[in-house]
């Protein structure tokens, strides 16, 4: 447990240092790219669709998955789509 | 075991997408680390997990996929902060979701009598993680979907005003904490906890729609951040109830993440965060309505304003929430082509707050092809309006205001602006004078050097555009 406390702490603090230098350019597809980042929930989600004593946890796993995976799809795929706009100079 | 060396490449992954992301050339390969990243993790997942039933695991991915792609595909980049929005909810959503399903599971197995401590002899950290997950998640949840329909233009108010207000918050706030104390040590056995569980999911629902229901529209950038924040701390918090590392560091990225944002927004406010949540500004402005009506405002037509650019040599276009409800952004590039090639320097100066989500006219104007390098900080541009032969303003109102440099009475007053009123000749494109959020009045419009173009944004540059072309 105190380990976790400790890998907490430390991300927390690189991800001040890592998003402190992302231009307010980017700051949309930051968000959006982030929102993929945390439908890294869907980890949880599926550990929770394991077969068990009830089948309520199986019921909540479901609803998990499907929220974090239209996290997870939706993030990226927009993340790139903006991205893609911000894409090398066009020829305009 | 393998499936842990796959969530180190995945939380490796992570950051250095993130990394990359803070370039324009390398950020579309940092998004693809990111989702490489992904993959493996849910690789990893499928090996660690025992016997999975299949048919949910299945049905919710496709669900969640098919979603997914159609809401990436199909949402027009003027709606992005509803999407970035919902998004932000789901995530807290499903964080929620896991703590319940986590713990459904697990006090099954306990006998009455036994509180949640007795659960592998958890730790106090532990055992409070669970109320947190729920309470975090269930606000972000309920919060991002008001904030969601907000955006979408829903007017719901606030059913209390002023310290009733308040007071329900703190009361919700009171209650949840009293639930969570009860349901760590106090709730026995397997259908005391969950009730208490449901008790705590169902008043954190509650707050996050209270909370964020009495703020106002410019204030979205905040909370908008400050959700995507929540959204990541639920995402850790379920990491420290389910034992998992990845978890961990991704949702603390993400909240880190959420927070700076949030901060920048806040200073590009001159106002705390407390006082945003409190919703302060959009209600108790409106005393000052008399101060609205305008003296010596000067409106012309598209013909007399195409007539200021012959001979101009420096334009600076300022966006704001109108360039995106009008969709003018297209417009607005053709104007700078125009202009560009009749040898008037078009540059844009972006305000922190302008739009509702950070960076939103950055994404506006960049899939209208306007080159990033053309964006400025408001930081880097304000020094170059003095110099500036014409500024066409473009839906923006409060961050053009000079009232925040010299009223002291101003409600705005600190909050640093774009000195647009430094050039030669502003130019302001507004439907009407009425003031926008909050009610304050912007003495630009009644400079010397102002003139108003009364139109919604996209028809006044067509009009523009049109009498630029025909000179």
């Amino acid at each position: 447990m105190f380990g976790l406390i400790y890998v907490f702490v430390l991300a927390t603090i690189l991800g001040f240092v890592l998003i402190t230098k992302v231009p307010p350019t980017l700051h949309t597809p930051l968000m959006s790219g982030s929102n993929a980042i945390s439908g890294i929930t869907v980890v949880g989600a599926i550990l929770a669709v394991q077969i068990g004593e009830t089948w309520l946890s199986t019921f909540f796993g479901f609803i998990a998955v499907a929220f974090a995976m239209v996290n997870v799809v939706g993030g990226f795929l927009v993340t790139d789509r903006m991205l893609k706009m911000f894409g090398p100079k066009k020829k305009a | 075991m393998l499936y842990q060396y796959l969530y180190l490449i995945a939380t490796v992954l992570f950051i250095f997408g993130i990394m990359r992301l803070s370039k324009v050339r390398t950020a579309r390969s940092g998004n693809v680390y990111a989702s490489v990243g992904m993959l493996l993790a849910i690789v990893g997942v499928l090996m660690e997990a025992g016997k999975l039933n299949w048919y949910a695991l299945v049905a919710g991915m496709m669900l969640g996929s098919a979603v997914g792609v159609f809401i990436a595909v199909r949402t027009p980049m003027t709606a992005m902060p509803e999407m970035v929005g919902a998004l932000n909810g789901l995530g807290g959503g499903a964080s929620t979701l896991v703590a319940l399903g986590y713990l459904v599971e697990e006090v099954a197995k306990l006998q009455s009598g036994q509180v949640l401590f007795d659960l592998h002899d958890m730790t106090v950290a532990q055992a409070i993680t669970v109320p947190v997950t729920l309470l975090v998640g269930g606000i972000t949840f309920s919060g991002s979907f008001m904030a969601f329909f907000k955006l979408r233009g829903k007017n719901w108010s606030h059913p209390l005003q002023g310290a009733a207000r308040h007071g329900l918050h703190a009361v919700l706030g009171i209650l949840v904490v009293l639930i969570s104390v009860w349901m760590i040590n106090g709730a026995s056995g397997g259908f005391g906890i969950t009730l208490a569980a449901g008790f705590v999911v169902l008043v954190a629902l509650a707050l996050g729609v209270f909370l964020v229901m009495p703020i106002g529209g410019a204030d979205m950038p905040v909370v908008i951040s400050l959700l995507n924040s929540y959204s990541g701390i639920a995402g850790a918090a379920s990491g420290f109830v389910v034992g998992n590392e990845l978890l961990v560091v991704s949702g603390a990225l993400v909240g880190a993440s959420g927070i700076i944002l949030t901060q920048i927004m806040c200073k590009a406010m001159n106002r705390s965060l407390g006082n945003v949540l409190l919703g302060g500004l959009g209600e108790t402005a409106t005393g000052g309505a008399k101060d609205s009506e305008y003296k010596g405002v000067k409106s012309a037509t598209p013909e007399e304003l195409a007539l200021l650019f012959d001979g101009a040599t420096s334009c600076i276009v300022v966006p704001g929430y109108g360039l995106a409800v009008a969709q003018a952004q297209h417009t607005v590039r053709e104007l700078d082509e125009l202009l560009e090639k009749r040898g008037c320097k078009v540059r844009y100066a972006i305000h922190p707050v302008a739009g509702r989500m950070p960076g939103h006219m950055n994404v506006l104007l960049a899939e209208a092809d306007v080159p990033y390098e053309k964006l400025l900080e408001m930081d880097a541009i304000n020094p170059d309006f003095k110099q500036t032969d014409i500024v066409i303003v473009v839906g923006a109102n409060d961050v053009v205001n000079p009232a925040a440099r010299t009223e002291k009475t101003s409600p705005i007053y600190g909050m640093p602006i774009l000195d647009v009123d430094q050039a030669r000749t502003v130019i302001v494109l507004k439907r009407s004078l009425s003031p926008g959020y909050a009610g304050i009045k912007n003495p630009l419009f009644e400079l010397p050097n102002c003139l108003m173009l009364f139109q919604d944004a996209k028809q006044g540059l067509q009009a523009l555009l049109s009498e630029l072309k025909a000179a």
